[in-house]
């Protein structure tokens, strides 16, 4: 058939993208380089990243993390991949696959760890052994091995796939609550401090839409489905809500956000309480913690004395404070 | 035309000709939350959609913490 449709705000080609908070179109070649600008804005102005750094980019399978891989190598940085087996059955199988296919096509190092045979658990049993809801134990166990894989591997900054959706809920969910410590330390880079690595955010500028976008433009191959075990989480009902002030008012999550970042953040500076607190070593790895166990001993104890749980026991339990 | 929908992953008949906006709103899908890819190339909301096209819409929002 013939296209017929609009143009390219920059160069009058067929554009394959509407963005309405930018009120455009984009060709595949304009949007690529938009989304490269918008990383490069949020590099330089929260001063993320140099080029001399050693990354070390969190990978899940799915296409913020690989989009965010992706373009970092594409802007000239140096960075390696470390990919968490959570044993969350066929979907964290599945992810695996994702993840190792983008770095062996691009000769990229991608570090592996598993929960079930390096740690003896993974996410559904600590869920069950915890009674913690599946993200709550899974968000523990990936930021403490994230920490640990950068400190110990000499990597520099620390790179998660984060975009303006998810902070922004993120944000949403804090207002609701106005919780001052959590919206005090919602930051899209985070200073290195004894035991923790600096970490950054390059996404926080570009939508997941514009992520998946990315992927789709770049031939990356990601993991499309959603894992079973967040369905139902606070954190979807969040940016479902979101999404329905974008679709009536376009631009409103970026202004949410960045603004947040802008005009709050400041004002917020020095409130939270974990910046300050005097840490001391968790008894049993080392680790930064304000107790005698750190929150992934106390997870990886329980969770690895529990028989192994299969996923579908654990299915629905995503709902919970995030 | 033939409309992949995913999570869960399902194909779904759609009838007529219609444009990339007027089928999300046909299948109440946020257009906010969706990208369409016809043929196997991304298009955007006012791309016109013909019965012999095949069809994906894909998902964007990801619920991992």
């Amino acid at each position: 058939m013939v296209a017929v449709g609009s143009k390219c705000r920059v160069c009058k080609a067929p554009a394959i993208i509407d963005l309405p908070r930018h009120n455009a179109h984009f060709c595949a070649d304009h949007f690529l380089e938009l989304c490269r600008r918008q990383v490069t804005k949020a590099i330089e102005k929260f001063d993320m990243l140099s080029k001399d750094d050693k990354i070390l980019v969190a990978v899940s399978g799915g296409k913020d993390s690989l989009a965010v891989w992706d373009l970092l190598i594409d802007l000239g940085y140096q960075a390696d991949g470390l990919y968490i087996g959570l044993g969350i059955g066929e979907y964290s199988e599945t992810s695996a696959e994702f993840a190792r296919a983008f770095a062996v096509e691009r000769g990229l190092k991608l570090i592996e760890i598993s929960l079930r045979s390096d740690y003896g658990y993974d996410i559904p049993t600590a869920a069950k052994a915890t009674k913690r809801v599946p993200c709550s134990a899974c968000g523990i166990s990936k930021r403490h091995l994230f920490d640990k894989a950068a400190i110990d591997g000499g990597y520099t900054v620390l790179v998660t796939g984060h975009n303006l959706d998810d902070e922004a809920a993120v944000l949403f969910g804090n207002t609701l609550r106005w919780d001052v410590e959590y919206l005090s330390r919602q930051l899209p880079v985070l200073p290195a401090r004894e035991g923790f690595p600096k970490k950054a955010k390059p996404l926080v500028r570009l939508t997941e839409r514009e992520m998946a976008a990315w992927c789709i433009v770049r031939g990356i191959d990601y993991l499309v489905d959603e894992c079973p075990m967040a369905l139902g989480n606070k954190h979807l009902a969040y940016k479902a809500a979101l999404n329905a002030i974008e679709q009536e008012s376009p631009g409103s999550k970026a202004a949410f956000y960045l603004n947040f970042l802008d005009n709050m953040a400041p004002l917020l500076a020095g409130r939270s309480a974990a910046a300050t607190d005097s840490l001391q070593s968790c008894g049993s790895c080392g680790a930064p913690t304000t107790g005698d166990l750190c929150a992934f001993c106390r997870v990886a104890e329980k969770a690895s004395a529990h028989q192994p749980v299969p996923v579908e026991l654990v299915l629905g339990k995503g709902r919970g404070r995030r | 035309m033939k409309v992949l929908l995913r999570n869960p992953r399902r194909e779904v008949d759609i009838d007529g000709a219609r444009n990339v906006n007027a089928l999300l709103a046909k299948l109440e899908l946020a257009r906010e939350s969706h990208l369409v890819i016809r043929n196997g190339t991304l298009v955007p909301g006012d791309a016109p959609l013909a019965d012999d096209d095949v069809v994906e819409i894909r998902p964007v929002i990801s619920g991992g913490c």
